[in-house]
């Protein structure tokens, strides 16, 4: 297919059912979108797709934004359904599965949510201990995970347990499908530092999963899990996607500010510094573009791991300087630390009221502070840069080849 | 001798780390926080009576224990250890220094033994929205010529404004700047709770409305008022290596238990120079703070230089040591349950707190002479 026949498609789509339209949700538009295959024109025909290249799928999203004015965020209010529950399904589930799933993936009818972590399982999440234990048709799963976001939205969960401990770590996990509605879980806030609940801890006690919602085999769950994870790297993402846009904007007029009793030094100083996080953005955005390019023509080369790293840190220094910026306002924090659990979208900086921008930047900057943390530590992501970018020899691993259960845990 | 610590010094330190870890516990703390006060009475009292700190560096004669800066500094670090909710740098440490070096001998004779006993508590209101912590841009205008006067205007960032019994305001009056004594329940005025950064420490914003002030200062206060405001910030650094130093301690006991990939995270060379790094700032820290308390006990000319170089280097290092402490416990570090994100908090707010680093180290090259050319 070309891209214009791509195109046409779209189009035919928009003539049965438009964004626009009134009396059209989201749910109806992306579930037809979804039957013309147009949700992920890579999938096979059938299940939201028309078998091409998944690179195409932009020329899709390009056409939507040429016709509709409502235009819809690709991964729309499930993202962690679309960025990694749909790969997952699409590369491993069966084809009733497939059928059941995908389609209210991508209307965000079902919200899905991982379950992999758990509080002696972060950077070492292969070590995990959640029992998965056969019994006749179901398996019966005891543990607790955490740091799941939207968990208590969710429908889906994407839980990966221990059903061998008498093998290496890695060799004895596998992969389930959970219906977050099943008698035994039990989901519960979990309260960060701004005082909201993004994340939940869930707790298994006795919870059955059929066998048919193991997918792949069994002890087959960390190669199921990869597939997850490389998605979720992915979603994160690294960068603006505009010049000059992103955090480094908001600190550029935050830093602009009028500020009569300013030295000159303090001018000088922080017009220095703003520029040089404003180099580092570009350079991120910059990196991040070579990086896809080489991507697509098939020699990616070390630029694309370093994006991670790299935004944890700039996102923490920007915001770090934006309340360097605030001199004594920065006492004051206007939110609160009301605990409460947000409907499922961050907080968006509002536009272009100084009083909202600063809020705003206080908020950011004890929300940034898991940004070093959240998806890999900015330890980790140095060991990987190391380690297997750089291939400089790895630390003795004391838990190599080791049954699981024989590996010392806190 | 400098940096020299005797028995009782010793003693008093062990005794408030032992009072704090009892009635300051993180179960009170919390509660403490979340309390409009921002601190248990009880506890204050006990404080006041039983350990004599309200009155630490009062002198007897007007009911205080006659210490100086040297067991403040213990007692602020010890307090800045246990992440003390309690008005003790605004009431303890600011006013009563506010009082003594720049009140006439009248206002100090009435208001400080009340103070030192811990029976009412007392707030400076000098920051106003420019540069609030240099007292040159203090603006507020008092009215009046004589002893009674009249306040309208406003005040900022008041630490504990919003629940202390006395107000000591700072106007400008005649050629130089005046303290006044204003009740906490006057005529005219309003005190707003402002919503703080750091929840262990309460702010207040003051609006005066032709409110009656009793003018008790004589003269010029304002180079008493600026020796007070040094000794707070020595003050201030203290409490900061303490907390600095919890944080290590924290970071440094959870990577000896964390296993991950089967050994102790603190194994990892990259957690273990995190905490040797955040182990020399501390120490640095820690120098500045003692230095600076060391000076203003020996009246060395240096004494205001070191009481800045405390408080930029104190500043810094315990915001960096908090930010490590968080980033070692990992997930759970940016958890509302767990302590990092208070110290954090406390850490972010004190960097500001009485003037920035930059502001502070601007201060020492002036001071020292030091120039770019």
């Amino acid at each position: 297919m070309t891209e214009k026949e791509l195109r046409e498609r779209t189009r035919r789509l928009l003539e049965e059912v438009h964004p626009d339209a009134a009396g059209v949700s989201f749910a109806r538009f992306r579930g037809a979108q979804y039957d013309h295959g147009l949700a992920w024109v890579q999938h096979p025909q059938g299940l939201g797709g028309l078998g091409l290249e998944a690179k195409l799928q932009a020329v899709v999203q390009d056409e939507l934004q040429r016709q509709c004015k409502t235009v819809y965020d690709p991964l729309g209010n499930n993202p962690i359904g679309i960025g990694m529950g749909a790969p997952t399904v699409l590369a491993y589930a069966s084809d009733a599965l497939k059928r059941a799933l995908l389609r209210r993936i991508f209307t965000g009818e079902d919200i899905w949510c991982q379950l992999f972590s758990e509080p002696s399982a972060g950077s070492d999440v292969a070590g995990l201990a959640t029992r998965a234990v056969r019994d006749g048709d179901d398996w019966v799963l005891n543990g607790q995970k955490v740091w799941s976001s939207l968990a208590h939205l969710s429908k889906w969960g994407m839980l990966l347990a221990r059903s061998n401990p008498d093998v290496p770590k890695h060799d004895g996990l596998s992969y389930f499908l959970l219906d977050m509605q099943s008698p035994g879980v039990e989901i519960r806030p979990l309260y960060q530092i701004t005082g909201e609940a993004e994340f939940n801890e869930v707790f298994l006690n006795d919870v059955r999963i059929p066998h048919e919602r193991l997918l792949g085999r069994e002890g087959q769950g960390w190669r199921v899990a990869i597939t997850t994870l490389m998605n979720e790297r992915q979603a994160l993402g690294a960068g603006a996607s505009r010049k000059g846009g992103g955090p480094i904007a908001l600190l550029r007029e935050l830093v602009a500010e009028r500020h009569p009793s300013r030295s000159e030094a303090e001018r000088a100083r922080l017009r220095d510094r703003t520029t040089q996080l404003y180099i580092r953005s570009e350079l991120l955005r910059l990196t991040t573009q070579r990086a896809r390019v080489a991507q697509r023509s098939g020699h990616p080369g070390p630029e694309g791991s370093v994006g991670k790293l790299a935004q944890a840190e700039l996102n923490q220094a920007i915001w770090a300087t934006a309340l360097d910026a605030m001199g004594a306002d920065a006492l004051v924090y206007e939110p609160g630390y009301a605990l409460r659990q947000p409907e499922g979208s961050r907080y968006s900086a509002a536009g272009s009221d100084p009083a909202a921008r600063r809020r705003a930047a206080k908020y950011q900057y004890l929300r940034s502070q898991a940004n070093s943390i959240e998806g890999g530590t900015s330890e980790i992501m140095r060991n990987i840069l190391g380690e297997r970018v750089l291939g400089l020899p790895g630390e003795p691993r004391l838990d190599k080849d080791v049954a699981w259960k024989d590996v010392p845990r806190s | 001798m400098i940096f020299e610590f005797s028995d009782e010094h010793e003693e008093l330190r062990r005794t408030l780390r032992g009072f704090f870890e009892r009635e300051a516990d993180e179960a009170a703390l919390r509660e403490q926080m979340a309390s409009e006060a921002g601190f248990r009475p009880a506890v204050w009292t006990r404080m006041a009576e039983e350990l004599g700190l309200a009155g630490l560096i009062v002198s007897e004669e007007l009911g205080g224990a006659g210490f100086g800066p040297v067991e403040l500094a213990i007692a602020m670090e010890e307090m800045g250890r246990a992440l003390l909710c309690a008005p003790y740098l605004s009431s303890a440490v600011l006013a009563t220094s506010a009082l003594e070096l720049a009140a006439h001998e009248r206002a100090r004779k009435e208001l400080l033994p009340a103070l030192a006993s811990g029976r009412r508590r007392a707030a400076l209101a000098f920051s106003e929205r420019e540069r609030p912590f240099e007292l040159e841009a203090i603006a507020l205008e008092a009215a009046g010529s004589g002893e009674a006067c009249a306040l309208t205007g406003e005040k900022q960032y008041v630490l504990d404004g919003a629940t202390a019994d006395d107000l000591l305001v700072v106007a400008r009056a005649g050629a130089g700047l005046a303290l006044f004594h204003v009740p906490g329940d006057a005529r005219g005025l309003a005190r707003e709770p402002l919503p703080p950064l750091d929840p262990t420490r309460k702010l207040a914003r003051l609006r005066f409305e032709s409110t009656p002030a009793m003018r008790i200062s004589e003269g010029d206060a304002a180079p008493g008022l600026q020796r007070a405001l040094d000794r707070a910030c020595a003050a201030l650094a203290a409490e900061q290596v303490g907390g600095a130093q919890r944080c290590l301690d924290m970071a440094v006991g959870y990577a000896k238990q964390r296993l991950q990939f089967g050994r102790p995270i603190g194994s990892y060379q990259a957690i273990k120079h995190q905490c040797a790094d955040m182990l020399l700032e501390v120490e640095f820290a820690r120098s500045a703070a003692y230095y600076a308390a060391f000076a203003a006990r020996d009246a060395e000319p240096d004494a205001a230089v070191a009481a800045s170089i405390a408080k930029s280097q104190c500043s810094e290092a315990y915001v960096a040591a908090a930010k490590r402490n968080l980033q070692i416990h990992g997930g759970m570090g940016f958890t509302w349950e767990h302590s990092a994100h208070l110290y954090l908090k406390r850490a972010t707010a004190s960097a500001v707190l009485f003037g920035t680093p930059e502001e502070h180290r601007r201060r020492v090259a002036a001071a020292v002479g030091i120039a770019a050319g």
